[in-house]
């Protein structure tokens, strides 16, 4: 199947290249966690040490920021989950007049640069009188999370044969039994993976949360806010490597749940 | 019949009524979408209209046209130009970075090696966005990894003649226009990768072996068969990186020369003005951008290749 055995010298070096590009940065915070200096950032590191992780555990604004990260991040991503999951089994297998409209209206909020969503939630709130927290943040992030949810569940379900819930209907399921013992183990994964990315999206999340937030610091606004601060640059840079890994892990794990419709081994294309 | 439980009565009645089972299913998705999103949008559009007294710091809930004039003020102007032009120079850099390494990946990697490149790309693309524009003004600063890797190379004469020249240099890599484009380029070049390696995979293969067989050269195939046949999923990535761009305000006050882009003059308009009305207004300004771009794009079958 391959197009041409050899591959050429220059493609090969240019794409080895490009992913290298990649990972650079995200090797750097890696090593840049334990180095020893104290207010520099000058290549190469001097020394290594890990007490800077100590340090950061010890720093309560840091662990009240995550603290918040995590509970935005947990709220918006039940919240996504619920409302994806009805929006994908509304829209996965029916065809009526406006569809288009509606599904391309769950693909807005990301579609859209993210200070679009961030300004436009913020002049509602403050048109409503709703004063900036937990709580709008959780909802501007459940916006953008809704759609992760619903892409994940409508491939699922696109590939889960009709035959089967018609099956357990002849048998004698009424639609809800069908849904809980048929269709809903299905999605189990899909849902997982859908929940996973959504959590990592809302984890991660700054451009909508600067608009939101008010006072209230999460993870990353907590890190921006360090951006000026040279002083603490070594527990900047253990916060950094942090929320990478809570970032990445995650993210792969959900790869790893959904792998079989990426279709990585371009059959069938 | 009479005596089923109410639930599977409800199931049966639900399953005779296709529509209501549907706007059921529909109806909270929809209601938070249309309340709490395209609600804001609207509430944001509406208050781009209003008034702003610079005296008092108010906002005048008065409808007026005055921000959507002044964005068309000298310096307004050059705030929406310079975004445009960065976005235009990011989406090239992309597009060119991407098609080697989505190539390379799509036909001449298989097996174990092309899923784990495959993985490759897209976990760089969720690593904490913030994370990695604090990674680039360490990379990029004065005695960072880019000025080390340059002495070692005995380089540094070349960076500094770099960073001389006009529109791109600065004082060094961290102030310069050259190193924004950097790490805009690095942050959305997944974005850009993941489509264009899609296309690439749905060019069929028989088609590549019959142009060689009609006798044109590795290059020439390139050129009249894969390179349009990928386009639409080069539209597709440029639809990510152009936008993700235009509206970005972290990388802007990160790296790179003073002045303004959109993202950064609303950030400043809402946080230290106070002039919601204008900031909106500005807002607008990628929202519009993005319409056109899209329809532009539409043309060229991006959609199709999402």
């Amino acid at each position: 199947m391959r197009s041409s055995p050899r591959t050429p010298w220059a493609l090969r070096l240019a794409a080895w290249f490009g992913l290298a590009f990649l990972y650079v940065p995200i090797l750097l915070v890696g090593v840049y966690a334990f180095n020893t200096e104290e207010s520099a950032f000058t290549f190469p590191p001097k020394g290594f040490t890990t007490r800077w992780f100590s340090a950061a555990l010890e720093r309560g604004d840091v662990l009240d920021a995550l603290w918040l990260s995590a509970q935005v991040a947990a709220g918006a991503t039940l919240a996504a989950v619920l409302l994806g999951t009805l929006a994908a089994l509304a829209l996965a297998r029916r065809e009526f007049r406006g569809k288009d409209i509606i599904a391309m209206s769950f693909i807005l909020p990301i579609a859209l640069p993210g200070i679009v969503t961030g300004i436009a939630l913020h002049s509602a709130f403050r048109l409503a009188d709703i004063s900036p927290g937990f709580w709008t943040i959780a909802m501007g992030h459940t916006t953008f999370c809704i759609v992760v949810v619903y892409n994940n569940v409508v491939a699922r379900l696109r590939r889960l044969p009709p035959s089967l819930v018609e099956a357990a209907m002849d048998l004698g399921a009424d639609q809800f039994r069908a849904f809980r013992s048929v269709v809903l183990p299905q999605l189990g994964t899909a849902l997982l993976a859908g929940a996973i990315l959504a959590f990592g999206l809302s984890f991660d999340e700054i451009i909508v949360t600067t608009f939101t937030a008010g006072h209230e610091r999460t993870l990353p606004i907590w890190l921006l806010n360090q951006l000026g601060r040279p002083r603490d640059v070594p527990v900047t840079n253990v916060v950094a490597l942090g929320v990478m890994a809570l970032t990445a892990l995650p993210i792969l794990a959900s790869f790893w749940l959904t792998r079989s419709s990426h279709d990585v081994g371009g059959s069938g294309k | 019949m009479q005596h089923r439980p109410p639930l599977a009565r409800i199931a049966a009645g639900l399953y005779r009524r296709h529509q209501l089972a549907l706007w059921l299913l529909l109806g909270p998705p929809m209601l938070w979408l249309g309340v709490v999103y395209l609600g804001s949008l609207l509430s944001m559009v509406w208050q781009s209209a209003y008034g702003f007294d610079d005296f008092s710091m108010q906002v005048v809930p008065e409808l007026t046209l005055a921000n959507y004039r002044a964005l068309l003020d000298g310096s307004n102007l050059d705030i929406v130009l310079r975004t445009l032009g960065m976005a235009v120079a990011v989406t090239l850099g992309c597009a060119a970075l991407a098609f080697p390494i989505a190539y390379y990946i799509a036909r001449h990697t298989s097996g174990t090696l092309k899923s784990a490149l495959y993985a490759s790309v897209m976990l760089p693309m969720w690593v904490s966005y913030i994370v990695k524009a604090y990674a680039w003004t360490l990379i990029l600063a004065q005695g960072g990894l880019v000025y080390w890797a340059s002495d070692a190379l005995g380089l540094r004469g070349a960076l500094e003649a770099l960073l001389e020249l006009p529109v791109i240099g600065g004082s060094s890599l961290s102030t310069s226009n050259l190193g924004r484009w950097f790490v805009f380029v690095y942050v959305w070049l997944p974005y850009m990768i993941l489509p264009v390696y899609a296309a690439i995979e749905r060019v069929p293969e028989n088609l590549l072996q019959a142009s060689a067989d009609l006798g044109a050269r590795p290059a020439q195939t390139f050129r009249s068969v894969i390179l349009p046949l990928t386009f639409p999923g080069v539209a597709a990535g440029s639809i990510f990186t152009f936008s993700l761009t235009l509206g970005d305000y972290i990388i802007p006050q990160l790296i790179g020369p003073s002045g303004y882009y959109v993202g950064t003059m609303v950030n400043t308009l809402h946080g230290s003005v106070g002039n919601l009305p204008m900031a909106a207004a500005f807002t607008v300004v990628p929202i519009v951008i993005i319409g056109l771009y899209l329809a532009l794009a539409r043309r060229f079958g991006a959609f199709d290749a999402l």
